[in-house]
């Protein structure tokens, strides 16, 4: 295992140690420790391996993320895993604004509550909120699913596109163009999988709400035809 | 981009140490803004029927016991002074009432910059650091402190433009954000007798929540008409005699974290400021949701 101290060495040193194939490669366990807050730890990983980082967590923490699992363990700053394309990040603690942003695959998992714009225009990331999470989430997100165990702020999925959303609890409202739609058996089987990749099978998807684009706002109108 | 601090201490351990645990927090937050910074801090209460003055000068070795003499003949009675850097704090036997005119006539170099019974605000331009230093501030003992380290966006890098502004007695304001309707906002301000010294948006802010006072409000009630009142992106923290109050504007894109524990509860842009407390890392923590007010007395 390669340990990290952030009060022995930089964030710089960290991330130049993970972007060395070299290293990387032949490093199959990773532990960061005395984060206190800082930014940028972990971004950019291009490789399968475990990382655990003990502390909490500044911006943009595990951005990027290609392959590798990553667990925080503690709170997280703003834009945690944003632009992921693929492997998992475990948050155990609570996420700021603007988590799992445009991120393309893998599993963001936030154990404790998202604050506003969670997955903001995601492009085909699996996000699971074991609580609440704040207003404008999912806002434009175009694919993949945001599971919200808890509640959702206002205007949820505003100018949504082919993301699915769902919401065990209450949803303050809704943005333009999101409507609530019907939990059909794939969608349970769909969210049951999530729910069990998250660690949380215990939870019961018939408690969950499904909520969709209604398709008004990107698709061509057939009325507005003579505007061109 | 700006950075804010806030701290308030529910223990004597924190109170001996605030200034020191307060600069470790501002020091944090110095990516955030370069060019100036400004602690508020509210120490020890003044005997019933006297105010502290908080007055700026432009140079360092400035006459500042001329000054005591002659505000001891306006308020016929003895004056305490302390001086800091470029800055003193007077102990007056009497109100604040008429003393900004006073000063203005008699002392036209000179800038008021707090008033009340508890509140100290020092500033200048520079580097947290470097700031921290030349007012001495770790040495500082108090019950509460605000801080904040600037990132100029929308007006001059002076003094006079840096945060925190009073906002009237044992009040003062810090903001990271900006607001986009202050110079109509002040026009209305100036015609209900609120005066600005700069084109800060800030300091509008500050002239608002002072106004509102002034009219009869409770720092909620005018933190609450400031959510109609002003547009633009904030995170305010608000110090007040007995502790101080933490606002977000409704989008919340500035950021904002709050800590809590037995000993201390604790604001900050970033979570990295509240690492240096004791007993951070376990502490409840939490981010401030959009248009709540949080606040916290003594």
């Amino acid at each position: 295992m390669i340990e990290f101290d952030l009060d022995q060495s930089d964030v710089r040193e960290l991330n130049a140690a993970l972007h060395n194939s070299d290293i990387a490669k032949n490093q199959s366990k990773w532990k960061v420790s005395n984060t206190k807050g800082r930014h940028a730890i972990a971004v950019g990983i291009d490789e399968t391996l475990e990382m655990l980082i003990d502390g909490h967590v500044g911006y943009y923490c595990a951005g990027m993320n290609k392959h590798a699992n990553i667990t925080v363990n503690g709170h997280c700053g703003p834009g945690v895993a944003e632009n992921m394309m693929s492997g998992t990040v475990r948050i155990k603690g609570n996420a700021s604004q603007y988590a799992g942003a445009t991120a393309h695959g893998g599993l963001l998992v936030i154990e404790g509550d998202a604050s506003s714009r969670c997955g903001i225009s995601m492009k085909g990331v699996d996000i699971v909120v074991k609580g609440n999470v704040g207003h404008m989430s999912a806002f434009m997100a175009q694919k993949g699913c945001l599971v919200v165990c808890g509640d959702a702020g206002d205007a949820l999925g505003d100018s949504l596109y082919e993301a699915r959303l769902y919401v065990r609890g209450k949803v303050a409202s809704l943005g333009a163009d999101c409507i609530e739609k019907p939990m059909k058996l794939e969608h349970k089987a769909e969210l049951k999988e999530l729910l069990k990749q998250a660690n949380l099978s215990d939870i019961n998807v018939d408690e969950f709400h499904r909520y969709g684009s209604a398709r008004t706002l990107y698709n061509f109108n057939i009325d507005n035809v003579g505007a061109y | 981009m700006c950075g804010i601090v806030g701290l308030f201490s529910k223990s004597e351990s924190i109170e001996s140490h605030l200034g020191s645990y307060l600069s470790k927090m501002l020091i944090e937050m110095t990516e955030r803004g370069p060019d100036s910074a400004g602690i508020a801090v509210y120490r020890t209460a003044t005997d019933k029927n006297h105010t502290k003055l908080t007055v700026l000068s432009s140079e360092d070795n400035y006459n500042w016991k001329k000054v005591s003499n002659d505000l001891s003949q306006h308020y016929d009675g003895p004056v305490n002074f302390e001086i800091r850097g470029n800055q003193a704090t007077y102990v007056v036997p009497g109100t604040e009432e008429g003393i900004t005119a006073w000063l203005y006539a008699n002392h036209p170099d000179l800038k008021l910059i707090s008033s009340g019974s508890s509140i100290e605000i020092y500033k200048a331009m520079g580097l947290p650091s470097r700031v921290i230093e030349k007012f001495n501030i770790q040495e500082l003992t108090g019950t509460h402190a605000l801080g904040h380290t600037r990132m100029a966006t929308e007006s001059a890098v002076t003094t006079h433009h840096s945060h925190p502004f009073s906002t009237g007695e044992d009040l003062c304001l810090v903001h990271n954000g900006s607001l986009s309707n202050h110079n109509r906002l002040r026009r209305i301000l100036r015609k209900k007798g609120i005066i600005f010294h700069t084109d800060n948006d800030s300091e509008v802010a500050a002239g608002y929540i002072a106004s509102r006072l002034q009219q009869g409000d409770d720092l909620n009630e005018a933190l609450a008409a400031a959510i109609h009142d002003l547009d633009g992106f904030y995170t305010f923290a608000v110090g007040t005699k007995d502790g101080f109050a933490v606002m977000r504007d409704p989008i919340a894109c500035k950021p904002a974290v709050i800590a809590e524990t037995d000993d201390w509860v604790a604001m900050a842009s970033e979570y990295r400021a509240l690492a240096v407390l004791p007993g951070a890392k376990d502490a409840h923590c939490w981010e401030p949701a959009p248009a709540k007010i949080y606040s916290w007395k003594h």
